[in-house]
């Protein structure tokens, strides 16, 4: 199908956006469009004016903050696999980045649309869940951070309001004791996951402490394992624990049972990963 | 400027190209309705199957999720002109000797998804190939075929052969 009728402006800087976002009620941001024309094409949406931002080169940035790391909403996901500051300070993007869609989408589509759009079974909002990260988002009155605990508030929604642009991402850098684990199932690889989980924490002697777990494509936003988070702690049978955690919703292609299945497969992979020592990878041609 | 309709200046497949187009239109219906360059083939229109992919400013992309207008000021390069160019000559020779095309929908996006993983240089495993290719679909052949045939150009071109 073809996208209803629409104005279209670019921005020419991030004041230049917000104004137009302000004088606008009826319009969305175009950042790489991977997931925003798709639900334009078949309808799912019909705004009045998109507010073009992929000239904003400012949001394209890639750096590190003394232990943070800030990764620009404009960083596509393509140049975040090639980026060495992910693959040293952000391991588990880079590890969740070869399962994210296929090579022609990853050349387009940004790091903060995927946040922004809030995908349920998308790989990037469970990663910034389980590095507990923040979002940095501006608007006409100033800039603030939100949690990544705080941010995804249900189905495709997040604390964006009206008027509001998610500028950046900022992901605390790993360390010498931190740990990451990554998995999930698809049908096709690039397919938005059946399950999957992207897990951090952090090692202390042969035990984990300050374990985050995030599932995705289990419940209306990525969701946090509280209990089978703090059986790996004590070192208890987190698999077991999972089953009071999750709620997960059947879907066209899994039943609720498989997934709850499949999410204590991949908990016991990911659990595996986390016990190993961080192999420094470096970024994919 | 927040009007509908806008002029555009691009340059495709090598030629300067104005145009005004409606900003709702997808670069692959421009390419195809006002350029007439239908060899970017309009398949699923919601990124699903790559029938669509072109080339912007050197990578690939999906036709249908990226606007005409958006394209000011781009290089944009189609199966026409990389044909032309004869840059690709050695995998459609590959495709057409291994029968890695049966209907020809998908050929014009497989084969530049495929060249943009030949291009890396080096000889990629069977598995890479596929992982490459998996945006892509084709109905007719199974895959099997077309793996054979970026295996072999990988070989040919990592010997040097022509």
């Amino acid at each position: 199908m073809k996208p209803a009728p629409f104005g279209y402006a670019k921005a020419k800087s991030l004041d230049h956006a917000i104004a137009l976002l302000a004088e606008h009620a009826d319009c969305r941001l175009l950042a790489g469009g991977q997931s925003l024309m798709a639900t334009l094409n078949m309808r799912l949406s019909a705004p009045a004016l998109l507010i073009d931002i992929n000239a904003l080169d400012d949001l394209g940035r890639i750096s590190l903050d003394g232990d943070t790391l800030e990764i620009g909403a404009l960083v596509r996901h393509a140049g975040a696999e090639r980026s060495p500051e992910i693959s040293r300070h952000a391991p588990l993007i880079a590890l969740a980045l070869p399962h994210i869609a296929h090579p022609a989408i990853r050349n387009r589509g940004t790091i903060g649309g995927s946040i922004a759009f809030a995908d349920p079974a998308a790989e990037l909002p469970a990663c910034l869940l389980a590095l507990g990260g923040e979002v940095a988002i501006t608007n006409a009155t100033g800039t603030r951070r939100v949690a990544a605990d705080d941010f995804f508030t249900g189905l495709f929604e997040t604390a964006l309001g009206t008027g509001d642009i998610l500028t950046a991402i900022h992901l605390p850098a790993a360390r010498a004791d931190s740990r990451y684990g990554f998995a999930e199932l698809a049908r096709r690889h690039g397919d938005y996951a059946l399950v999957g989980l992207a897990a951090s924490a952090r090692a202390e002697g042969k035990h984990l402490k300050d374990v985050r777990l995030a599932f995705f494509g289990i419940d209306a936003t990525p969701v946090r394992a509280h209990g089978a988070e703090a059986a790996l702690e004590r070192g208890e049978d987190a698999v077991a624990a999972l089953a009071r955690d999750l709620e997960p919703d059947g879907d066209i292609q899994v039943s609720a049972a498989a997934k709850r299945h499949l999410a204590g497969v991949l908990l016991g992979r990911v659990a595996k990963q986390l016990g190993e020592p961080r192999q420094l990878g470096e970024p994919r041609p | 400027m927040t009007e509908r309709f806008h002029d555009i200046a691009l340059t495709v497949n090598g030629e300067p190209v104005r145009e005004r187009v409606d900003a709702r239109k997808s670069l692959v219906d421009f390419l195809r309705d006002d350029l007439g360059l239908t060899g970017s083939h309009v398949g699923c229109e919601h990124g699903v199957c790559g029938a669509c992919t072109v080339r912007l400013d050197g990578v690939i992309i999906r036709g249908c999720l990226t606007l005409a207008v958006q394209c000011d000021g781009a290089r944009v390069d189609t199966i026409e002109g990389v044909s032309d160019t004869g840059e690709i000559a050695d995998l459609q020779a590959a495709f057409q000797t291994r029968n890695a095309l049966q209907c020809g929908f998908c050929t014009p996006g497989m084969l530049l998804t495929a060249q943009m993983l030949l291009a890396r240089g080096g000889v990629p495993s069977r598995e890479e190939i596929r992982e490459h290719l998996s945006g892509n679909y084709c109905r007719c052949t199974g895959y099997h075929a077309i793996v054979d045939a970026v295996e072999a150009v990988a070989r040919a071109r990592a010997e040097g052969r022509p």
